[in-house]
């Protein structure tokens, strides 16, 4: 086991914990960047939706995972994202113009959502995310002029001062903005800002005590949350090529909390093992599909029902998901003679009651 | 004038199936402060067992009904038991991603069993010549739904007011802990409701069928509506979520005529939401307040 000497207090908000981690994420940094050379295309496009899963989750995990805020509805961002950048693309646009403006005009959206909805808590908040993406997904679906319907809209190809890039350089520029994304969001969670975000969601009376500003607080993190989802929904719509109202349904929306709640609420490297869970279910359903008789194997509805069971099994028995289980595992080998099975027990509290009669 | 009474009524008819799928909605919520997402799903479960037995096993349609609302209630009974009493004390959002896990399931597994195709039943009704009011022709269909529900509403009201377990369950949704101490089972209480719930569904799925066809994924918007009823008529009322559902309804289908031809944009669609927001930015409490937020 290590202990860590903190000499300082800033040491306890540092990014990387000690230099072993900073090394550990460092060998990691190079790995991914090597690996196009020796891996194929098919591990390549793979790793980019991982990217791009990747940065849209965190940008739900701002929300989900650090301000306790529900959303039902982040495909709608997705979709705004998406189409903005495909649209101005159309228009003769370059990319990196293109990209903080459908930013921009997301993470205005979420404002005027949030402002609109957090004056309520939970449950309300959820559905009128939800109500806010059905509304983005039927205009979308009939305003065909602009958006093309249900017909699609072309996507022109990723370009950079005339080049026209490759999956290749397509994967590094994906790579680059998670980078990015990821130094930025871990920054922002350690600075005041974050600090409020977390503080809202383990106590809104107690925050709101500290000083905090409820409403901002909550606001900031919706407008965060709604850009980085619309980040990579134009980088999406780069992947995909085509766009159809049909990719940003509400179960795109559930996809995506899916993504946060499995692979851990409340941690920036539970997106990422989130989005690789995502990415690789469909291909592991496939693969499981063979082994199992004709008469299982073909049945449609295979992957909508694995998808619901683990979701359950996950919230039943892990509701901290993935990176919740990688702690058990780590903290299991650092005390290896002396772990107490009991030692991460959660503890049951009786209903809490939001009502007042 | 004829079109408006006819568009009533079928608006009415649509209203009362969203106002039973928010009952269940505001039984389960007031029982245990939980919120049911995949109460659609529960619907459209029970409109397929209604059909497999009067389909393909040739029932009585009375017969066929009461044992589909039976087999519903026991199997709203066995969720509360297997799956949501582990989940209580956990947050809000935990739950309602269960209940959202639960409709996947629920929509794959009714799609492997009966199929993707839209079904639907013959019932004793079906046949029968529409009522005729001078100009107005309403369905038998339209008017079986509303009296249902009428009666159905009246049921309920009795239910809580005079019978000794109705007084319970209010007792329970005002305060567990109160309520266990003068000797009620809340656990009772909490899987009876979610029997109920599941009971309204199954009857407001049954009475959806002659007007709507079943298909596996008719739940999903259907109880988002639901919920929008729920919400309108503020969360934890009874008769709100009644009302609400009667608004919803009407509101569909009002926008769907007047307001679609004359703007050439499908509005109707989303005019149910646009309902939803408006009613949380200018009321979140819902027409009917029956709670406030919690202060120090």
């Amino acid at each position: 086991m290590r202990f860590v000497l903190k000499t300082d207090y800033h040491r306890d908000s540092d990014l990387f914990r000690d230099r072993v981690q900073f090394s550990w994420y460092a060998a990691l940094f190079i790995f991914v960047l090597c690996l196009p050379i020796v891996s194929g295309t098919y591990v390549e496009s793979q790793l980019t939706t991982v990217f791009m899963w990747s940065i849209a989750g965190a940008g739900l995990m701002i929300l989900v995972g650090y301000t306790g805020l529900i959303s039902l509805g982040h495909a709608a961002f997705l979709s705004v994202g998406a189409y903005t950048h495909a649209i101005m693309l159309d228009l003769g646009v370059p990319f990196f113009v293109s990209i903080p403006l459908a930013m921009v005009l997301c993470s205005a959206l979420g404002v005027v959502v949030s402002i609109a909805a957090l004056r309520m808590t939970g449950i309300y908040l959820a559905i009128a995310t939800l109500a806010f993406a059905m509304i983005v997904e039927k205009i979308v679906k009939n305003w065909s002029a602009v958006t093309g319907g249900n017909a699609g809209f072309k996507v022109a190809p990723p370009e950079l001062f005339g080049w026209e890039l490759n999956s290749t350089a397509y994967y590094y520029f994906c790579l680059l903005v998670l980078t990015l994304v990821m130094l930025c969001v871990s920054n922002l969670l350690r600075a005041p800002t974050g600090r409020a975000f977390i503080a809202v969601r383990d106590s809104e009376i107690s925050a709101q005590a500290m000083g905090i500003n409820l409403l901002k607080t909550k606001a900031l993190a919706f407008a965060i949350s709604a850009a980085l989802t619309g980040l990579a929904g134009t980088l999406l719509a780069y992947q995909w090529h085509y766009l159809f109202p049909d990719s940003f349904s509400m179960l795109t929306s559930i996809q995506l909390l899916m993504l946060v709640i499995i692979g851990g609420l409340g941690s920036m490297s539970g997106v990422v093992f989130g989005a690789i869970f995502i990415t690789l279910l469909p291909d592991g359903i496939a693969t499981v599909r063979e082994w199992l008789p004709d008469s299982i194997g073909n049945l449609p509805g295979l992957e909508p029902l694995t998808f619901g069971l683990l979701l359950i099994l996950v919230l039943i028995f892990e509701p901290l998901g993935i990176n919740g289980r990688w702690q058990k595992m780590r903290l299991f080998f650092s005390q290896f003679p002396l772990y107490r099975n009991k030692t991460l027990k959660r503890q049951k509290s009786f209903l809490r009651t939001e009502r007042v009669h | 004038m004829d079109t408006f009474f006819q568009l009533l009524l079928s608006g009415i008819a649509q209203g009362c199936v969203y106002g039973l799928v928010a009952i269940g909605f505001v039984l389960i919520y007031k029982a245990t402060e939980m919120v049911n997402f995949a109460q659609g799903d529960i619907m459209m479960l029970g409109a397929f067992i209604t059909i497999t037995l009067i389909n393909h096993l040739d029932w009585n349609y009375f017969l066929a009904v009461v044992t589909a609302i039976g087999a519903m209630g026991l199997f709203g009974l066995a969720l509360e038991r297997v799956l949501l009493r582990r989940m209580i004390g956990e947050s809000p959002f935990a739950v309602l991603m269960v209940t959202i896990g639960l409709g996947f399931v629920l929509r794959s597994v009714a799609g492997m069993i009966w199929g993707h195709d839209s079904q639907s039943i013959l019932t004793p009704y079906t046949d029968l010549p529409p009522l005729r009011f001078g100009e107005v022709v309403f369905p038998v269909a339209d008017v079986v739904v509303v009296g249902a529900t009428v009666v159905l509403c009246g049921l309920t009201f009795l239910f809580f007011r005079y019978t000794r377990f109705g007084v319970a369950m209010q007792a329970t949704s005002q305060n567990q802990l109160a309520a266990s101490y003068v000797g009620i089972s809340v656990k009772r209480v909490v899987g009876v409701s979610w029997a109920l719930a599941a009971a309204f569904a199954a009857i407001a799925g049954i009475l959806l069928l002659p007007l709507k066809s079943a298909y596996p994924h008719v739940g999903l918007v259907l109880g988002i509506k639901a919920f929008a009823a729920a919400i309108v008529g503020g969360f934890g009322s009874l008769p709100g979520a009644m009302i609400g559902g009667l608004a919803i309804g009407l509101v569909e289908i009002f926008t769907k005529y007047w307001i679609d031809d004359i703007v050439q944009f499908s509005v109707s669609e989303t005019s149910v939401y646009i309902l939803l927001l408006l009613m949380l930015i200018v009321r979140p409490s819902g027409i009917f307040t029956s709670m406030q937020r919690k202060k120090v």
